[in-house]
């Protein structure tokens, strides 16, 4: 079947551009008066949509213990190796026998892909909308078991940018 | 023997075009970076003290504080010059736009205008194309590849626009009979404004006067995407913001030239300044500086809107359409002079 080409014949008015430059001013003189798409960062802060990936959280149990069990899937998940686990006997005894000593994340590795979060058995490892955690240094990148508990005590309690914007300071990560 | 009275009232005006032009230059430099925002859904620079208010300042300290470069293989005096040789006339070209009616003090009357020579137009239109020179030599003098380029399309801009320019200004010279400003506004309060009796030459003119700025649609010489800024490539620090300030200055003074031309200067229509006294002297220098401001609104706003004119469109604009119109325009004036007789 033949395919109909669409051409275009200038007109007697497109010839002068003149029409089209008009229409053309009229487009971005109303654009001066829409409403602007800017969010004004430091005090305003986007808040992501749900499944945004950002930083990394451990959850807790409801009784405050750790929800992790050091079993590394997720290190081993992890397409960029950013996990370092370092795995101890439990000192609790209620089948769960290992828990981590040392949990460290390096920030500037991490792909925030999410696998670590499928991968874990016991939904402890989460990927939280933390966007705004930026540092001078690279050590200070790598995040290790006590910050990301204290990411889960700040993030559990709801949007932290939604609290942000009215008015109430939150500081994620405060060794970070 | 010099009269104290005018040498102290030429000074005057003279400081208070030039500071006029600079704090018109700096709010210029942030109206453009504010509506380029707003016409990109964005807000433009709104940090710098009272909401961005005093951005052109930070800009101003900025290019005092940078590293000044000279390239190696640059040709040194040319290179030096350059920046004096576009910056100088584009500051003196507004010496002779009359920028209010003539005010009354202490029984004398004061020219709301720097220096009123008989030759004004022709001395705008001099002084404006010295400043080619400058983009010119500026883009030899870098010695390297893309300043040159800059340069020598300045050169073929030149020749392409000005011609056209010059044609559309005479139709004016024809009707109104006069090479002074203050003529041609006179005529104007007279018979009403130029614009209904010369709307081919203010179209020809509003037009060229884009390619004599450097103005999109018609930068070829600086085409940051093609030429890495063309002309001002090689030049950093307070040199480059002579290039800067010159543009803007080039700007002011094109669209005060148009208002003069084409809209009456700073005639208010259906009102007698003269009548008023002091309040029709500040209202004509209102309605010169409103004037002027759509224009260069307008600058903005195609700035923003329309893109860069190829160098070979550019040429066959110039010879092929504005110098064929702006013929017919001096013909038919000349025609319509000659029947009225």
């Amino acid at each position: 079947m033949a395919v109909v080409v669409k051409t275009y014949e200038p007109k007697f008015w497109d010839r002068f551009y003149l029409p089209a430059i008009l229409k053309g001013l009229a487009i971005t003189l109303t654009r001066i008066f829409v409403r602007k798409d800017t969010i004004l960062y430091p005090e305003h802060k986007h808040v992501p949509a749900p499944g945004y990936r950002g930083l990394h959280r451990l959850n807790k149990h409801a009784d405050g213990r750790i929800k992790c069990v050091a079993c590394e899937m997720c290190a081993t998940a992890c397409p960029s190796n950013c996990i370092t686990i370092e795995p101890s006997a439990a000192p609790w005894d209620d089948g769960e026998e290992r828990y981590p000593i040392k949990f460290e994340i390096n920030l500037l590795r991490c792909i925030y892909c999410g696998f670590c979060e499928l991968a874990c058995p016991k939904d402890a490892i989460e990927l939280t909308e933390v966007y705004d955690f930026a540092n001078y240094t690279r050590d200070s990148l790598v995040i290790d078991m006590d910050g990301l508990l204290e990411v889960y005590e700040v993030t559990s309690q709801g949007s932290i940018y939604t609290r942000q914007n009215a008015g109430q300071p939150v500081k994620v990560a405060q060794q970070l | 023997m010099i009269d104290m009275f005018e040498l102290l009232a030429i000074i005057i005006k003279v400081l208070v075009v030039f500071a006029g032009t600079l704090v018109g230059i700096m709010i210029m430099t942030l109206a453009e970076r504010r509506v380029a925002g707003f016409i990109q859904y964005r807000l433009g620079p709104n940090r710098v003290g009272f909401g961005g208010m005093l951005q052109p300042i930070a800009d101003g300290l900025k290019f005092f504080s940078k590293e000044d470069v000279i390239p190696g293989q640059a040709n040194r005096p040319l290179f030096l010059l350059a920046p004096l040789a576009v910056m100088i006339p584009a500051l003196m070209t507004f010496a002779v736009i009359p920028f209010g009616a003539p005010m009354e003090i202490a029984g004398r009357v004061v020219k709301l205008q720097v220096a009123d020579i008989n030759i004004g137009l022709l001395y705008i239109l001099a002084l404006t194309s010295i400043g080619v020179y400058g983009l010119v030599l500026a883009g030899w003098s870098a010695g390297s590849k893309y300043p040159q380029l800059g340069g020598l399309r300045s050169s073929a801009q030149l020749i392409s626009y000005e011609l056209a320019m010059g044609l559309a200004i005479i139709g004016v010279i024809m009707i109104s009979g006069g090479l002074t400003l203050n003529q041609i506004i006179a005529y104007q309060q007279e018979t009403g404004w130029n614009i209904w009796k010369q709307p081919i030459a203010a179209f020809i003119f509003l037009i060229t006067i884009y390619a004599e700025t450097n103005r999109l649609p018609f930068d070829l010489t600086e085409a940051e995407q093609e030429l890495v800024g063309g002309y001002h490539t090689e030049y950093s620090a307070f040199k480059f913001a002579m290039f800067f300030l010159s543009e803007y200055a080039n700007m002011i003074t094109a669209a005060a030239f148009m208002v003069c031309l084409f809209f009456g200067g700073w005639d208010v229509p259906f009102i007698d300044e003269a009548a008023l006294g002091g309040w029709g002297v500040l209202l004509s220098v209102a309605s010169f500086l409103g004037k002027t401001a759509f224009f260069l609104f307008l600058y903005i706003l195609v700035r923003w809107t329309l893109p860069r004119f190829r160098y070979d469109q550019l040429m066959r604009l110039g010879w092929k359409f504005l110098l064929p119109l702006a013929l017919l325009n001096v013909f038919l004036t000349g025609l319509v002079l000659a029947v009225k007789g």
